[in-house]
């Protein structure tokens, strides 16, 4: 997952190595800065994992367990998706965990009790995810209430309706199709391999992460060889192909663990592609861009044309079509669709964003960011539990995280404001 | 012990690259009514946050003497406890709390920790009959208007037992009435022993009002009358305010002046906030080609509301008034029409308004023209790069690289960085407003042969500035604003910093 991470931004800020004659002294350490800012959230991802892998004797990094991670956190880095976004735009949404709910609710009740077939009742669901984040949208960016007030009260009002509509039972069983979804694997279309010592693994697996890696490296090629056209500096040969190596080793290794387990995850599968389409939605969409412009200073925002009402109004339709999502795919992984569903959600996911670089005042932040930081919160989990914790002593854990990570953005970005 | 109740010898005050005040003198007889005059940014609000505390011992240099006392305030409640009061333009009171709650605010009347509000109530009522205020002490003071708010503070500060009272533009946003009210209230005050402080542009209220007069201009103290000795006229002082040489500061120009671009008629603006004050009222301005048109005025005349309503109504309510562009009559409704029409607006406050601080360089420059590096809502950002790349380079804005964050960068710089994102709109209405505020002289050289350049192009170009000597030294044409109307339009062969001063003045 992380091998996304060189994003075109990343890759431009560490690029701009090369000193230039007549710069002025004192730059090399404020550049380091920056990018200890920026990337020490995924050095702290790689330890927090060493650190487990040598407490749990690499039971941590085990098939299964790699497999585990992935679909246990899946719905919150759904979840962390849209959070990032809105909280970019300067806002933030307490509702996400009850929207879940209602939203599983919705598909339960369509599969379950109606008897629709899937495909439909997912559309109607996710297009019901959209119309609650419009109707929290327009209190926000057209009637100018705080996102804090009005996602309060969403979180009141869906879980009031997921009751009214569950009562205080849950709906299952789930077709099929869901729950493939939601807890499923691709088939082993092209059979297994053997891997030698590593046993058997499922081919199609193997080759899906090889065109992973191939993709990434194309992709990141032509970028490069984009940029020196336009004569932009670059990384020096050498490190571009370390980079890429790293990232190919990473995604080959889980790969290589998940094919021989049971495949790979459905979940992965979609998370990639939406992580995949966000990133290049927050980096290269005028859409996108203007979320930055937004939460990075609204007046100027205004004043540069840019509709602010609008751009708050979708990014929260699009929390609520997300919201959705992970409502489908956590009922499906339960095989029900309780009252209870999503409790706590919301948090988990604004505290993937923070953990994962945004800013609180808004107008800073990455997709991968906001992955990295639920992952972060799902080794943490994984990794107690494995050792076996307490749950209390896990959630001490997450909240100093939660804490030391913010606490770290201020620490820098003060650091960086003392240095001008 | 002398007459003097406060004496500043040889204050010296730098910013970062700007110098407000240098060796300013003033010396405040006891009991009298003293004013200060000077344009903006002359260091007339310097002088007095220096005075007040908010810019304590340490960060000026030069002697205070109070009381022939040598003064170090430490900050604003030690300059209270002294029993000196400052009442700034914007009023800070609470909207919300009662009028006895505002006056004792940071000074309750209480006992034992709990707030006596008998005690509070009752001198708060004899408060308000010292300064002839006929409202009860509990009503809220957002239910006042600004000329009652104003009587307020001046309550406040008597509850402070104050000795030396500054009023900074007390009547710049009253009318009439309650200007004369508060000036009578003023009198009252000085024959009561209460020496004050009153800096103001109204000449006509300080010949009316003031006892002695000290002039600044450019942060050096120039001259102080006695209004009592000295024959006191408006142009004496006027003169003393402007009265500088304007060589070669400007780059010289020959205009291409060409065909009328843009006409604004009958324009007339209502506040939004307070219902039923017109900021603008019937202004009428014709922008040509390759001309660059000033806008005069002082603070609170209307320039930037004027400048702002204009730019797809992003100020003010009740809009009226035509805008014919290249002889087509146009309705900016939104911001993104003004763009789509050519129009720019440079903000007065780029910090505010104008940057995404924490962004770099390049995603400020596309920020307002986002579109023309896109195709179906993708941005090309290689593209992007290159073309802020070409404003660094053209506009020599001083940074390793378009990636720098502009949060960083010097006020000229990061001025450069905002009119490259509206040259980069392909306007050809460009909107200046404060150009080259808050930017050392050779940032504004530059800014200046920027902002030719652009004429030169075929662009219109309107200037407002608080500097006289710049509008003169940049401008073919100036148009006066005061208090909302034109009050003057003159060419530049006819323009005198003395003309402009009196045309802005007039009316007021």
């Amino acid at each position: 997952m992380t091998s996304v991470a060189p994003t075109n931004a990343d890759l431009a800020v560490a690029g701009t190595t090369p000193a230039q004659p007549g710069q002025p002294a004192g730059r090399p350490p404020r550049r380091f800065s920056v990018n200890l800012r920026q990337s020490g959230i995924y050095v702290a991802f790689a330890l927090i994992v060493v650190l487990f892998s040598v407490l749990t004797d690499g039971a941590m990094l085990q098939p299964q367990n790699i497999s585990n991670i992935i679909v246990q956190n899946s719905y919150i880095l759904i979840l962390a998706i849209g959070m990032i976004l809105i909280i970019i735009a300067g806002h933030i949404d307490l509702s996400v965990g009850s929207v879940v709910a209602v939203t599983g609710a919705i598909t339960g009740v369509l599969t379950v009790n109606m008897g629709m077939p899937w495909p439909l009742a997912l559309v109607i669901t996710l297009v019901a995810g959209g119309l609650i984040g419009a109707w929290q949208g327009y209190w926000i960016a057209y009637f100018g209430i705080p996102a804090f007030i009005v996602t309060l009260a969403g979180m009141l009002l869906f879980r009031a309706l997921t009751l009214t509509v569950l009562g205080n039972q849950g709906i299952g069983p789930f077709p099929e199709p869901i729950r493939t979804l939601a807890n499923g694997f691709t088939n082993g279309y092209l059979g297994n391999i053997g891997l030698g010592p590593l046993g058997g693994a499922d081919l199609f697996s193997l080759l899906a992460g090889v065109a992973a890696v191939a993709g990434i490296a194309i992709t990141q090629w032509r970028a490069r060889a984009a940029r020196l056209r336009y004569r932009q500096t670059v990384d020096p040969l050498p490190i571009f192909l370390a980079k890429n190596a790293v990232a190919a080793i990473l995604v080959l290794g889980i790969v290589v663990q998940l094919a021989r387990f049971r495949n790979l995850p459905w979940v992965l599968v979609l998370l990639a592609a939406l992580v995949l389409g966000y990133s290049l939605l927050t980096n290269r969409a005028v859409f996108g861009r203007q979320i930055y412009a937004v939460g990075g200073n609204m007046q100027a925002a205004v004043l540069s044309g840019v509709k602010v009402k609008s751009i708050v109004f979708w990014i929260f339709v699009n929390m609520g079509v997300l919201s959705a999502l992970a409502g489908i795919i956590f009922a499906g992984r339960l095989n029900q669709a309780g009252p209870t569903a999503g409790t706590q959600f919301e948090l988990d996911a604004i505290a993937a964003a923070f953990i994962g670089g945004a800013a609180v005042q808004g107008g800073v932040g990455k997709v991968i960011g906001a992955i990295t930081g639920g992952l972060i919160m799902g080794v943490i989990n994984n990794g107690m539990s494995l050792i076996g914790a307490p749950s209390e002593r896990v959630m001490l854990v997450k909240g100093l995280v939660l804490l030391a990570a913010v606490a770290f953005d201020v620490w820098t970005k003060r650091r960086a404001g003392a240095a001008r | 012990m002398t007459d003097h109740i406060l004496r500043m010898q040889g204050i010296t005050k730098t910013f970062p690259g700007v110098t407000a005040l240098q060796d300013v003198n003033l010396s405040v007889r006891r009991g009298e009514i003293h004013a200060i005059c000077g344009e903006n940014g002359a260091g007339k609000s310097t002088l007095m946050k220096v005075l007040s505390g908010v810019y304590p011992h340490g960060t000026y240099r030069g002697d205070i003497y109070f009381d022939d006392e040598p003064c170090r305030l430490s900050g604003i409640r030690d300059s209270e406890h002294r029993g000196i009061v400052i009442i700034h333009q914007e009023l800070a009171l609470c909207p919300q709390l009662s009028i006895a709650e505002n006056i004792f605010l940071g000074n309750e009347q209480a006992h034992r920790g709990l707030i006596d509000w008998n005690k509070t109530h009752h001198e708060a009522a004899q408060l308000l009959a010292r300064v002839g205020l006929a409202e009860s002490p509990v009503t809220p003071v957002m239910d006042l208007g600004v000329g009652k708010q104003q009587l307020v503070e001046i309550a406040k500060a008597l509850s402070k037992e104050v000795k030396l009272l500054i009023l900074d533009e007390p009547t710049a946003a009253l009318n009439d009435e309650d200007s004369a009210h508060l000036l009578d209230l003023l009198r009252g005050l000085r024959d009561a022993g209460i020496t004050c402080v009153i800096i103001s542009h109204k000449l006509n209220e300080v010949l009316a009002i003031a006892d002695a007069i000290t002039i600044l201009r450019d942060g050096r103290t120039i001259e102080t009358l006695d209004v009592a000795t000295d024959q006191v006229t408006e142009d004496r002082i006027i003169s003393g305010m402007v009265g500088r040489d304007l060589d070669h500061r400007f780059p010289p120009h020959t205009p291409k002046i060409g065909e009328e671009l843009l006409r604004i008629e009958d324009w007339t603006v209502h506040s939004p906030t307070q219902h039923g004050r017109v900021v603008v009222s019937g202004a009428n301005l014709v922008l040509r080609r390759g001309e660059i048109v000033g806008l005069a005025g002082l603070m609170g005349a209307g320039r930037t509301e004027l400048a702002m309503s204009v730019f797809g109504r992003s100020y003010g309510t009740n809009i009226t008034g035509r805008i014919v562009k290249d002889g087509r009559e146009i309705h900016l409704k939104s911001v993104r029409d003004a763009i789509r029409h050519g129009i720019a607006y440079v903000t007065e406050d780029r910090k505010r308004y104008g940057l995404n601080l924490i962004e770099d360089i390049k995603r400020n420059v596309s920020a307002a023209a986002l579109g023309k590096l896109a195709k179906r809502g993708w941005v090309n950002d290689n593209e992007e790069y290159r073309v802020a790349d070409e404003y660094r380079a053209g506009m020599n804005i001083k940074a390793p690289s378009v990636l720098s964050v502009t949060g960083k960068l010097s006020g000229g710089n990061q001025q450069k960085v905002v009119l490259s994102k509206w040259i980069f709109t392909d306007a050809d209405l460009l909107i200046l407003d404060e150009p080259t505020r808050g930017i050392d002289v050779g940032a504004k050289y530059e800014i200046y042969t920027i902002i030719n350049r652009l004429a030169d192009e075929g662009r219109a170009i309107l200037v407002i500035s608080s500097e006289l000597p710049e509008l003169l030294g940049l401008c073919d044409r100036i148009y006066t604003l005061s208090a909302g109307r034109i009050s003057g339009e003159l060419p530049r062969e006819q323009a005198t910093q003395e003309r402009l001063m009196q045309y802005m003045t007039k009316g007021q």
